[in-house]
């Protein structure tokens, strides 16, 4: 049987069909201001990758902060539930999900099911979200896909002053102007929004093992920091950007089966 | 005895000059990159509006973020005893002081001699200072000054669902995007400012009367707000700008220090 997840995010939508253990396809685009119809596009995208209709989903069942716009749905989960099935779908082992996106940012901690035992939230600030690197790679001028390679570099990171995005924006201008090294000042953000997300870690009690899922994982000066800020390897996962709808396409799976 | 004040801060620098406690001069300028240069820049010109050249100044006390980098100061002082000494000496009836200013927020209770009871300070967080308006009123399209004006003219203000800056530089797009007029969205951002600087101020306990310097106290907006939130009416500062109290406080303390070490 065929299944489908549809994650639509603040900043992209994310579709993924499996047929049993195998994913057929998948799509992330960046999302529109109306999240039916980036629901829509992604799904159609993923559709014509794996050539099916959407008469072939047995089941669709959306997740993400615009799952109730999504048109096609057949039922919703929230995407702390949905990144912890994914995750242990992709490393048996893990325990602990830390999950950075473009608006929020998750530690969250599950069962061998990758059922949620535990969970902290934060999308009231937005330093410690993807929101915070966005805006940093913005004001350096740089492209956010190329923080991580730069970062590289460092050899001094600069420590930040400041937490606030506001007040650190300010912060990164004046250390440029001071002449200093811009991988330094990319590895001392990532170090920053790293110890963000250990604190909130610490937090959960977090077990062994640990994945980085959401956007920010793609990015392996992000995922350097945090392992030095947990003190813990953290285990890398395939998909960590389509965490959530392949999760959401496992829901699906134990829908169909617990309806047969 | 002449003495002055200088206070540095995140955003303005402002300068007082006073002789035998009256106002000589008066200056208030946008803070450059240099604290030092500032510093300079604002004296320079307090000085030139009461004729006098930097070696008439018997004492300097310096203030605010950048105290420590202006070359020309007997003394540094922190902006929370120099906007004490001030509120005090323009209100002497003042028992708690809100100060906002660009970068951070403060309420404090003094007493009797101006002296610091107790204080609770945000400089953390961009949401409840200067910055804050600042940020919403240049996405408004409508200039600091006139951003405490639109409360005024609002009909039905609207509810800022977040509080961090980034989160409601996006709602106020949204709002404009939905066609809601600017007075609307400007009472909202009003509101939000003053029901932040209450959540704070209410912690150290507020005692009558009360007042507001910094900045912020300029806008008519949040005052009014505010006002509401505390249930207690903000003196207002008439003798000089509110944003000079920190610096007025300085030339104070600088006139206690200079007849001190004239005694001793």
């Amino acid at each position: 049987m065929i299944f489908a997840g549809c994650d639509v995010g603040s900043l992209t939508a994310k579709a993924v069909i499996m047929e049993e253990e195998k994913i057929l396809a998948s799509e992330i685009i960046l999302a529109g201001t109306k999240p039916a119809l980036s629901a829509q596009e992604v799904m159609d995208k993923t559709l014509q990758k794996a050539g099916l209709s959407m008469g072939k989903i047995a089941w669709c069942v959306g997740t993400g902060y615009g799952r109730k716009q999504i048109p096609f749905s057949n039922s919703e989960e929230s995407e702390i539930a949905c990144h912890g099935r994914g995750a242990v779908w992709s490393a048996p082992a893990v325990r602990t999900i830390v999950d950075i996106g473009g608006q929020d940012a998750k530690a969250i901690k599950v069962d061998e099911q990758g059922n949620v035992i535990r969970y902290l939230y934060n999308d009231k600030c937005a330093s410690g979200t993807g929101r915070f690197l966005e805006i940093m790679a913005d004001a350096l001028g740089i492209a956010l896909d190329d923080l991580g390679k730069l970062a590289r570099n460092a050899t001094d990171p600069v420590t930040l002053s400041n937490q606030c995005v506001v007040f650190a924006e300010t912060e990164i201008i004046s250390l440029v102007n001071e002449g200093r090294n811009v991988a330094d000042i990319i590895a001392g953000l990532h170090r920053a929004l790293a110890n963000r997300a250990a604190s909130m870690v610490g937090s959960i009690v977090a077990d062994a093992e640990v994945a980085m899922t959401g956007g920010v994982a793609k990015n392996s000066g992000m995922f350097h920091a945090l392992e030095t800020a947990l003190g813990v390897p953290i285990r890398k996962i395939d998909h960590p950007q389509l965490n959530g709808a392949i999760g959401a396409a496992l829901f699906a799976r134990e829908a169909t089966a617990a309806r047969s | 005895m002449i003495t002055a004040g200088c206070d540095v801060g995140s955003l303005t620098s402002k300068a007082i000059i006073m002789n035998d406690n009256r106002i000589v001069a008066q200056e208030l300028i946008r803070s450059q990159i240099k604290p030092a240069e500032s510093a300079v820049a604002v004296m320079e010109c307090a000085l030139q509006k009461a004729g006098l050249t930097i070696q008439d100044i018997n004492f300097c006390v310096g203030t605010g973020y950048g105290r420590d980098k202006i070359p020309f100061v007997q003394e540094a002082v922190s902006e929370i005893t120099c906007h004490a000494m001030g509120a005090r000496w323009l209100l002497p009836t003042v028992k708690t002081v809100i100060d906002i200013g660009g970068q951070d927020c403060k309420a404090m209770r003094i007493d009797k001699d101006g002296k610091i009871v107790k204080f609770i300070t945000n400089d953390k967080c961009a949401s409840g200072t200067g910055r804050f308006l600042e940020v919403m009123a240049r996405i408004i399209g409508v200039s600091l000054d006139d951003l405490g004006g639109l409360s005024a003219r609002a009909k039905a203000p609207i509810t800022m669902a977040n509080a961090c800056t980034v989160w409601a530089q996006a709602d106020v797009i949204q709002h404009l995007n939905d066609g809601i007029a600017a007075e609307d969205i400007g009472a909202g951002i009003n509101n939000a400012m003053a029901s932040r600087m209450a959540v704070l101020a209410n912690n150290i306990g507020l005692e009558r009367d009360l007042c507001m310097t910094g900045g912020v106290a300029k806008n008519v907006g949040v005052v009014a707000a505010l006002e509401k939130l505390l249930g207690m009416t903000i003196k207002r500062i008439k003798k000089v700008d509110p944003q000079l109290v920190g610096a007025v406080g300085a030339a104070l303390i600088a006139a206690d220090k200079c007849e001190r070490s004239a005694a001793s």
